[in-house]
């Protein structure tokens, strides 16, 4: 069950501002019933240019409807200038707090704002289109979506990029181009972290560095994975790629992405090279949601 | 924690009967000793191990030796797939269903990334398996056949007399999860010829921890765990011996319960199903209602979300679960509603109400009462809902 805040129940059973604005200055709609979570946002501002009068509609859990719900408390009464500024962190910080796997309602609450807001400014005539490209064909998330959550929230991982937006969550065929716009956004950061380690003076022959990566597997990285039942298997080195595939618990895991950079990655770098990378064999283990928690 | 809840989630786990903890509490206390000692203090507790072995093949219709405790149904999921694959070497191909629990699925998928071609045979929009297309997909290659017996989240019963015969008449192995039948349907493995079975304790008022894998006679099969000479061989490990003679005690009230289970619970499980789907608007049942487990039901409600309405409930004692994504901490909503092609309008919306022999009528006419004004309310709130 999921660990919610009594805030967070408080506005889930007793929603405020619930409905649709008459004659709305603007509109706002995300979400879609395929993804699991919608928001139509309405408001309509008083004679000094504020939001005097806003109201939501929200299908989904328990926290999208308190996301929804605390966001109408938050910008009733701000100008629009004031309520652009509200982020997803505003939202979730009201709330007390969300589960990192349900950050992605306040995004979607903040988004909702935004939508309403443009659709206020183009005078109704135009809808919120989407920015930039789809990324995330499963969950229509694009790149500009990304970015803007990755930016906001510090996120470092695909998988909290997938908490926070829903990205990547699917069938996960996004995840590299995910790491990719990390990387560009994280980039400054990794690299003055990467310069500041000591550079291997080592210069190894291929051999001599497949020979160290497999030791290195087998001394330094599978003990740690199969402390936690999991397990590794080191599938291929091209060049300074290292491609494993993950094992037991560790194939199942939503933290392999988070094992690959700072255990896997983070074991060959310190005993084999700096220039070594990893990446997950693609074909690896596909994750069987136990949704009821019907454990055998 | 409230202890007088409505309980109507018994395909997740069961209350321990109290009969059950009558039988094993001996064994947690003075009879303590191990069932593998040359002497009669151990002695004693490796007979009522025995005596919990043939009250399982007797609900079975099986042998006594042809019953190896696990730990659990997850266990002998993994002993019967990875166990027959280690013994069959030359045949690299794995046949199963979209609908499996994640215990075969799972396993299946990790089989893949050594080598082995899995086959997932698809289902309709009621749950009933493509036979065609399992027909079809059997070949000399395949290794095993593994088709669970009913499915957990519609309860829907594939007719296994008929596949096993299919898979049978061309030499393969075959394997069923039948952690949701047992004890809810009779089964008779003296009249079909099953291989490998999984059970798992804690769905059928055992505790949880305890499992059974039914191995018949003859078949090969590597053992999933090595060790001492326990389970004839094939489990090595120290029994959980309290947990054992529970699941024997189990298995004999499953026997004797097994009318009342297919008479009165599956009116009371009607009952509940007619009256919240007349009482509820946009309202429809997943599952094959003419092949269903006796107590289960599954309902999508239409434009609501299925951890909001999981709360609500909630907030009465009455315990229930759900296909909705947020429910799991995935962002897809259940597979097996995905296979079977219920859109995603309702498989977000989507509630199991699963009974037991502990479920009563005034828990029943409770639970009506209350489901109708949670939909409405959850309705209201709907952007997909126009008043």
């Amino acid at each position: 069950m999921w660990d919610y805040t009594d805030k967070v129940m408080n506005h889930f059973l007793n929603p405020r501002n619930v409905g649709t604005v008459e004659d709305a200055d603007g509109v706002g709609e995300v979400g879609s019933l395929a993804c699991g979570d919608a928001l139509t946002l309405t408001f309509k501002l008083d004679g000094e240019g504020r939001i005097g009068d806003v109201k939501f509609k929200t299908f989904g859990c328990a926290s999208a409807v308190a996301s929804s719900s605390v966001l109408t408390e938050i910008v009733k009464g701000m100008t629009l200038e004031e309520a652009e500024r509200v982020t997803n962190q505003d939202i979730a910080g009201e709330l007390g707090g969300l589960p990192e796997q349900k950050m992605h309602c306040s995004v979607m609450g903040q988004e909702a704002l935004v939508a309403a807001i443009e659709n206020y400014r183009n005078k109704g005539k135009v809808r919120h289109e989407k920015e930039g490209t789809i990324v995330c064909t499963c969950f229509g998330v694009t790149g500009e979506e990304i970015k803007k959550v990755i930016r906001e929230n510090d996120l470092t991982t695909v998988e909290q990029v997938t908490n926070y937006c829903k990205a990547g969550g699917g069938c996960g065929g996004c995840g590299g181009e995910i790491e990719k716009i990390i990387e560009q956004i994280q980039g400054d950061k990794a690299d003055t972290h990467r310069a500041q380690k000591p550079a291997k003076t080592r210069k190894l022959t291929n051999i001599q560095k497949i020979q160290l990566v497999q030791q290195t597997v087998n001394e330094q990285i599978r003990p740690k994975l199969r402390a936690d039942g999991g397990d590794m298997e080191l599938i291929d080195v091209e060049g300074n790629k290292v491609i494993v595939a993950f094992r037991g618990m560790c194939a199942q895991c939503k933290m392999a992405e988070f094992t690959i950079k700072d255990v896997v990655e983070a074991k060959l770098r310190e005993f084999v090279s700096d220039e070594l990378f990893v990446e997950e064999d693609k074909d690896s283990a596909g994750q069987q949601h136990d949704h009821r928690g019907d454990g055998q | 924690m409230t202890t007088d809840a409505v309980y109507m989630d018994n395909n997740a786990t069961t209350r321990v009967a109290g009969e059950v903890i009558e039988e094993m509490t001996p064994y947690l206390g003075e009879l303590y000793g191990n069932p593998s000692s040359m002497h009669s203090f151990g002695g004693q507790v490796g007979k009522k191990i025995g005596q919990a072995r043939e009250r399982i093949a007797s609900l079975l219709g099986c042998r006594p030796e042809e019953i190896i405790f696990t730990s659990c149904g997850t266990e002998s999921d993994n002993a019967a797939i990875k166990g027959t694959l280690d013994m069959a070497s030359s045949k690299r191909t794995v046949i199963t269903t979209r609908v499996e629990h994640p215990a075969v699925l799972s396993t299946c998928r990790e089989m893949e990334h050594h080598g082995y071609n899995i086959v997932e045979i698809s289902v309709d929009k009621n749950g009933r398996l493509n036979l065609d297309e399992l027909e079809n997909s059997l070949d000399e290659d395949t290794a095993i056949v593994s088709v669970m017996y009913a499915n957990n989240e519609t309860g829907t019963v594939f007719p296994i007399e008929r596949i096993v015969s299919m898979v049978k008449s061309k030499g393969i192995v075959f394997h069923t999860d039948a952690v949701q039948a047992v004890g809810k349907i009779p089964i008779n493995l003296a009249e079909l010829p099953i291989d490998l079975l999984s059970l798992s304790g804690h769905k059928l008022h055992a505790p949880k921890g305890v499992g059974v894998l039914y191995v018949r006679k003859g078949t090969r099969l590597a053992p999933f765990m090595v060790g001492g000479h326990q389970e004839f061989g094939r489990r090595a490990g120290t029994e959980n011996v309290p947990s054992i003679i529970a699941l024997g005690k189990a298995c004999q009230l499953a026997g004797e319960n097994i009318d009342d289970e297919n008479t009165r619970i599956r009116k009371l499980r009607d009952k509940l199903e007619k009256g919240i789907l007349a009482t509820c608007p946009d309202s429809r049942v997943n599952g094959d209602t003419q092949n269903r487990l006796p107590n289960t039901t599954n309902i999508s409600f239409e434009y609501i979300e299925g951890e909001a309405i999981l709360l609500m409930l909630n907030r009465f004692g009455i315990c229930a679960s759900s296909g909705s994504a947020c429910t799991s901490g995935s962002l897809e909503p259940s597979h097996v509603l995905r296979a079977m092609g219920v859109p995603f309008t309702a498989a977000h919306g989507s509630i199991r109400f699963s009974l037991s022999r502990y479920s009563t009528e005034d828990q029943v006419d409770f639970v009506i009462e209350k489901t109708a004004p949670i939909v409405n309310r959850l309705r209201e709130l709907s952007p997909f809902v126009t008043t």
